[in-house]
């Protein structure tokens, strides 16, 4: 329950003097959809000033994704409205917000995973490195292949811990031969962490693996593709603290070489691995800031409100 | 009175007693927590004291039923002349017919001496008697539950767990009908099976390889001796399954691909009611469609190249089977490929795999124990179809793997030896019985293996 305080609360301090039944109801709707917005409150939204531009600085040095007026829709949902967000290399970007802001929304628009989805639909422009994303000529295959992602729930493919590292590199040809493939199995096992806990058992089923340890096998997958970009979603959600302190390490050892975007529910976690967090509320980005700015002094109401538990 | 009559009275005794039982219930509860002070809800204690109005009172009138007729036709028989008793057990169940005849006013066969009459007149007043104690004692019985059971409520009394213990009795009651007539049948089944291999060695029938099933009846008649290797036969619907599954298995697995990863929601919610549909045809309509149409065409491509095609071909009846066997094979796959978690399709794809890569290197290797175990159903559904072999394939067991001629299979030798007048002590009725044995238990064998992979499957997701 803890992530539907926000509207609720947001409720009231709109309509202090709101009925019962008023506040009740959204919270009810809302908790049935989780990455959809909630349509009579996203109306509040536009015509509240949180309607108003990002606050904060959504620029960067050097950026390396660029993702300019972004729209998503699914179907007649409005389920992100006008982000721009840039994110640099070698930095951790985290998204944070209640649940149902479009955080994964848009990290999804970012390897173009909601092409699977019929009913979305996107508009604006997100440029890697310098390349339109929705650009004809490029194949979304080969673009995930450059952003890689990690969800929610570990999700090995039922394969041996070495075919399921092994399997990326294999159809993108990135081996020549068995040693090279070797190779780089063992190296990213190595630099996910998880190289000295299953180095005898290579040939065993992924899934056998602990919930954290599997976890760390899907990061080494999809290291394995050399990306350019990581993307997380939620990654630690579903492990225990010290597999998630692990991950975090691993975050941090990461974005030496990678940009990583994190979509995180755990203030305290933004505040350990991030270089920069953006606040989402409804669909709208809300706020970009370095994460001490957003954790010690942020410019907006909402952000406030939600870093300090008083929201979410 | 009629036994109907009977039974109305019986339930009508039954609902008063439900009544009466809920009143005194209602009327025991007392306190200020009055409902709450009863152990169970008032319609528990009625319904109490209408099962026991009710089942014992049925339970007399279902025996009597049963044994009635036996005890008064032995009565009977017990006070006929000793000329009529030293008769012949077949000749004095048409004599008690007879009689039984006369007694209700029904035509009677040949003259009616005064014995019969006087055995009718017996008749009459046994079964009037029999009728009298039948309900003086069931409505007693009933009424005698109900005030048993009346008088047993208090607000202490645990009705409901009661209640709940005989509703649980009827419901294994109804679920082992089932099971016990399909045991009953698998023993009939089996017994008539030994009687045949009492006739015929179990190693003659099992590796014997030529199929004449046809015997003498008469000492004096000219013909065969009958051989009854039922190779042949099995080679037949090993042959004819075969074909059915090279057909449907590509074609069902493929049209499942499709269906799960690459077709549209529009054409998947067109397509699969349709493949549905065609699972739904009656299989002799698949049987004459093999039969008339398949079957000439199969027989014109293969002269027109030059084989010697025999009219009922294998491959005729092995590929409208085929066909008629797709919509099991694609939906069976469908449902597997598409358990195959959410999240192994979006992380193969997250890693840069296009549809087809996700498809062949993670979606179809997860769902592989689920589609062999679809495929398994399906191949003891084909070994067991009847109909299309029946109207397609032919009669004449050959021992061949040509496809191009004739075989037949065992259910068609099942159908072709209980078709017409029988001698049912005949080595070649009762080889039906041994076919059926040995197809029971390889369809049966084939579902075990089927159900376990694809349960083990389950295991592996959920």
């Amino acid at each position: 329950m803890q992530n539907l305080r926000p509207i609720n609360e947001y409720r009231r301090m709109r309509d202090p003097a709101g009925s019962n039944s008023t506040r009740e109801s959204p919270v009810m709707l809302s908790s049935s959809l989780d990455s959809q917005e909630e349509v009579s409150i996203e109306e509040e939204v536009e015509n509240s000033d949180a309607a108003s531009a990002t606050l904060g600085n959504v620029r960067c040095d050097n950026p390396y994704i660029v993702a300019e007026n972004i729209d998503v829709f699914y179907g007649d949902n409005h389920a992100i409205q006008d982000v721009t967000l840039e994110i640099a290399k070698n930095q951790v970007v985290a998204l944070i917000g209640p649940s149902g802001c479009g955080k994964s929304t848009f990290l999804r628009c970012l390897n173009r995973m909601n092409d699977s989805i019929d009913s979305a639909r996107v508009t604006g422009t997100i440029t890697l490195d310098g390349e339109n994303i929705h650009s004809k000529s490029l194949d979304p295959v080969a673009l995930r292949a450059r952003v890689g992602m990690v969800f929610q729930k570990p999700n090995p493919f039922p394969k041996s811990i070495y075919d399921n590292v092994a399997y990326g590199p294999r159809i993108h040809g990135l081996a020549n031969d068995r040693a090279e493939l070797d190779n780089i199995v063992h190296t990213s096992l190595e630099r996910a962490g998880l190289l000295k806990e299953v180095k005898n058992r290579l040939d065993d089923p992924g899934t056998g693996l602990s919930g954290g340890q599997q976890q760390r096998l899907c990061i080494a997958r999809t290291i394995a593709v050399d990306p350019e970009v990581i993307l997380m979603d939620e990654p630690c959600s579903a492990l225990d603290p010290i597999a998630t302190a692990k991950i975090e390490d691993l975050m941090d050892e990461l974005s030496e070489n990678y940009a990583i975007v994190i979509v995180t529910h755990s203030m305290q976690q933004a505040a350990r691995v991030s270089r920069r967090v953006a606040y989402f509320h409804l669909g709208k980005l809300i706020e970009v800031d370095e994460t001490d700015k957003i954790f010690t002094n942020p410019s907006h109401k909402l952000t406030e409100d939600y870093v300090t538990g008083r929201i979410g | 009175m009629q036994t109907t009559t009977l039974t109305l009275i019986l339930i009508a005794i039954a609902t008063g007693a439900f009544y009466f039982g809920r009143e005194r219930s209602l009327l025991l509860a007392s306190g200020q927590r009055k409902l709450a002070s009863l152990h169970s809800l008032p319609g528990y204690y009625g319904y109490y004291t209408a099962i026991w109005a009710l089942l014992p009172a049925l339970a007399v009138l279902l025996i009597w039923l049963l044994i009635e007729p036996r005890i008064i036709v032995a009565m009977i028989v017990k006070a006929l002349p000793d000329a009529q008793r030293a008769l012949s057990s077949g000749e004095l169940n048409l004599l008690v017919n007879n009689i039984r005849n006369y007694a209700t006013g029904d035509i009677v066969a040949g003259d009616i001496e005064p014995f019969l009459r006087d055995a009718a007149t017996q008749y009459q007043h046994l079964v009037a008697v029999s009728r009298h104690l039948l309900v003086t004692l069931s409505i007693g019985l009933a009424t005698l539950g109900g005030v048993f059971a009346w008088r047993q409520i208090t607000p202490e009394f645990r009705a409901r767990n009661r209640v709940e213990t005989v509703v649980g009795g009827l419901l294994i009651a109804a679920s082992s009908i089932a099971i016990l007539t399909t045991i009953g049948i698998v023993m009939s089944v089996l017994f008539e099976a030994i009687r045949f291999f009492r006739e015929v060695p179990v190693t003659e029938f099992l590796f014997g390889l030529n199929w004449s099933p046809q015997t003498a009846i008469r000492a004096d008649q000219v013909g065969s001796s009958g051989s009854f290797g039922a190779i042949p036969l099995f080679t037949g619907t090993l042959l004819i399954t075969g074909i059915a599954m090279f057909v449907s298995v590509p074609v069902g697995i493929m049209t499942a691909i499709y269906l799960a990863e690459y077709s549209s929601t529009r054409i998947r919610s067109i397509t699969k009611p349709v493949l549905e549909i065609l699972a739904g045809i009656p299989t002799v309509v698949y049987g004459f469609f093999a039969a008339l149409t398949v079957a000439p065409i199969v027989r014109r491509v293969g002269e027109s190249m030059g084989f010697e095609v025999a009219s009922d071909s294998a491959l005729a009846a092995g590929l409208v089977m085929g066909i008629m066997i797709i919509p099991l094979v694609s939906s069976l796959s469908d449902d597997a490929i598409n358990a195959v978690p959410r999240a192994m399709r979006d992380g193969a794809l997250a890693l840069g795999s296009t549809r087809s890569e996700t498809m062949i290197k993670v979606l179809l290797p997860a769902a592989l124990p689920g589609i062999v175990g679809g495929v398994l159903l399906a191949v003891s559904r084909a070994i067991g179809e009847t109909m299309i072999v029946v109207m397609a394939a032919g009669l004449a067991a050959n021992l061949t793997a040509n496809p191009l001629e004739a075989v037949t299979t065992v259910t068609v030798q099942i159908v072709t030896l209980l078709v017409g007048d029988q001698e049912f002590d005949s080595a070649k009725t009762l080889a039906a019985f041994a076919l059926g044995l040995m197809l029971f238990l390889i369809t049966l064998g084939l579902n075990v293996l089927g159900l376990q992979v694809v349960r083990k499957y389950r295991e592996e997701y959920d």
